[in-house]
């Protein structure tokens, strides 16, 4: 047993789950590349990559950015962060719609995919208004609370 | 694992250019193995659902019974569980296929979330500990693969837009057992450790997530789990209107088969495909049709008429599509397959029947129904729905309808019924 923690580091338990699971990934893994085993490879592998490397680096950086401008309170970027983040979402989620890409939804649906874009903008729009309105909200009361003499709560 | 044994200093010296291999890169003092473990236990519940949905659609084809049904003939051991998909409740795929695709749409920003929450163990340094945390991270790459993998052929999917390598039914199915192989693996390994930290919490210095130079707090971490619960919500509002019709359909902005109906009338329901994209002409429709059907007792040819003057029977039943939508309740009349079937040669205990349709393309213009599906006194050969004949885009001049079939069983402009030999 000690030997097998040296040379493996973890437990037999861990050895045998690996081994299972690995070896059904593998029988399922076989019959998922039979095709164009390269490209279902990329795809795959690819999807992991293009999350970690691309993706998430790039809204790092998007998020960086939107917050140097909020430095003095960084309380605020999130009025404009969350509805940002979330109309993103949307937008990553259904741009073969939103961008008219998905070409065969009209013919196959007998149903317009115009509406895509406009839903998305406004959708957008309402994130943004219900945003502004908490601010204001939240602005206004910690105003009266100032002017009450009480010291204010602290963002 | 051995994350338990690799722990970070509490107080690191920022190195001046920090990379992302050292703990100090990542500053974001949201990170935490409790907001891991929190989004960790939501998905392990949400995906176990994914999956035993996903199973039971793929049930639902009966691919066992025919060749001309069954998408992936290599299946192997993973078709073990596989039975003879019932006819009842009548809504079954309605509710369990609307599951599978509602929830993994709302699941998406809990596995963003997720994947962001574990990033920096990506670039930690050394890549491999041991032969186990090397296997470990192995098994990792086929979870992060695998679920990304699976959500983003499923999202593709139901949008029509068919960018994957090849044909969905395999790549998804394949892919679920590949995933689902490393999902039970890592819920094995992690979830003690998630639900103790969920109950008794963890002290700072053992949380080998959380950042040792955290800048500034900008939303704590109840309110980072609230904005991806907001972003559940809001695509769960966007699109959970798809399951049915009318006004409610209207709400579902986002989605695929939201918003209004395709038409107005009897007909004006959701269609799967339209007759023009599928190559079904009026000239094939018209007053020449001819509905064969065959059997012990030879074969028989009928036209639309001589169908209208047999037994008519109504059933109220959805259209329940693989992506997900679907329509409430239509109200089908038609003949029953039963009857059909003794006018084959088969009057009592009918068999499976071959359906075959006059559509040029897709991968179901001909599908096998098992016995208990031609059995049911609800399964039609329709000719009207919602009292009007049917359109041309629901099929006429007569559509097959069986109670909790997936829509694409249920097929359209029938040309053919083969009872007995399914091939």
């Amino acid at each position: 047993m000690r030997v097998l923690r040296r040379w493996y580091g973890e437990g037999p338990l861990h050895l045998l789950l690996m081994v299972s699971s690995l070896a059904l990934a593998g029988y399922a893994g076989v019959r998922l590349l039979d095709g164009d085993t390269l490209l279902i490879l990329v795809w795959f592998v690819g999807a992991a990559l293009v999350h970690d490397l691309v993706l998430v680096p790039l809204y790092s950086a998007a998020d960086r950015a939107l917050r140097v401008p909020f430095s003095r309170s960084p309380g605020l970027v999130n009025f404009v962060r969350v509805p940002l983040l979330l109309s993103g979402l949307l937008l990553l989620m259904w741009f073969p719609l939103i961008t008219r890409h998905a070409e065969r939804y009209e013919p196959a649906s007998g149903m317009s995919p115009d509406r895509f874009l406009g839903n998305w903008l406004l959708i957008t729009a309402a994130l943004f208004a219900v945003s502004a309105s908490w601010l204001v909200v939240r602005t206004v009361r910690a105003r009266r609370r100032a002017t009450k003499g009480r010291p204010s709560a602290s963002h | 694992m051995g994350d338990r044994r690799q722990r970070t200093a509490p107080h690191l010296p920022r190195a001046p250019f920090p990379l992302p291999t050292g703990p100090a890169f990542w500053r974001s003092p949201v990170r935490g193995v409790r907001f891991t473990a929190v989004l960790g236990v939501v998905l392990l519940a949400g995906i176990t659902l994914l999956f035993v949905t996903g199973l039971l659609s793929y049930a639902a084809y009966n691919p066992d019974l025919a060749a001309v049904n069954d998408k992936t003939p290599a299946k192997g051991l993973l078709g073990f569980y596989l039975f003879d998909w019932p006819t009842g409740p009548h809504w079954l795929y309605r509710l369990t296929q609307g599951l599978h695709v509602t929830v993994g749409i709302v699941l998406v920003p809990v596995l963003l979330a997720k994947l962001w929450s574990v990033v920096p163990k990506l670039f930690a340094l050394p890549p491999a500990r041991s032969a186990g945390h090397a296997l470990e991270r192995c098994s990792v790459l086929l979870l992060v693969g695998g679920a990304l993998f699976q959500f983003v052929t499923g999202l593709l999917n139901i949008q029509l837009e068919y960018l994957f390598p090849g044909s969905f039914y395999p790549l998804h199915f394949y892919g679920a057992w590949v995933f689902f192989a490393a999902f039970l693996t890592h819920t094995c390994l992690k979830l003690p450790r998630a639900l103790r930290v969920l109950r008794r919490g963890l002290p700072a210095a053992q949380d080998e997530l959380a950042s040792p130079a955290p800048a500034a707090e900008t939303v704590s971490r109840r309110g980072a789990l609230a904005v991806v619960g907001a972003g559940s919500l809001l695509l769960l509002v966007t699109s959970a209107g798809r399951s049915f019709d009318g006004g409610v359909r209207q709400t579902a902005l986002l989605t695929p088969r939201g918003g209004a109906e395709p038409g107005t009338g009897p007909n004006g329901f959701q269609i799967n495909k339209t007759a023009a994209h599928v190559g079904v002409t009026p000239a094939e429709t018209g007053a020449d049709w001819r509905l064969t059907v065959v059997g012990p007792a030879g074969e028989t040819q009928l036209s639309r008429a001589r169908l209208l003057s047999m037994g008519q029977h109504s059933a109220a039943l959805p259209i329940a599509c693989v992506e997900g939508w679907s329509t409430s309740d239509q109200w089908w009349r038609g003949v029953r397959l039963r009857d059909l079937a003794a006018l084959a040669g088969f009057p009592e205990d009918p068999p499976g029947v071959l359906v075959e349709s006059l559509q040029r393309s897709g991968p179901f213009r001909s599908v096998a129904l098992r016995d208990n599906q031609v059995r049911d006194p609800r399964s039609l050969l329709a000719l009207a729905v919602n009292g009007e004949d049917l359109s041309p885009d629901h099929g006429f001049p007569a559509r097959v309808i069986v109670p909790a079939a997936p829509g694409v069983m249920n097929t359209k402009w029938v040309s053919r019924l083969t009872f007995g030999e399914l091939r």
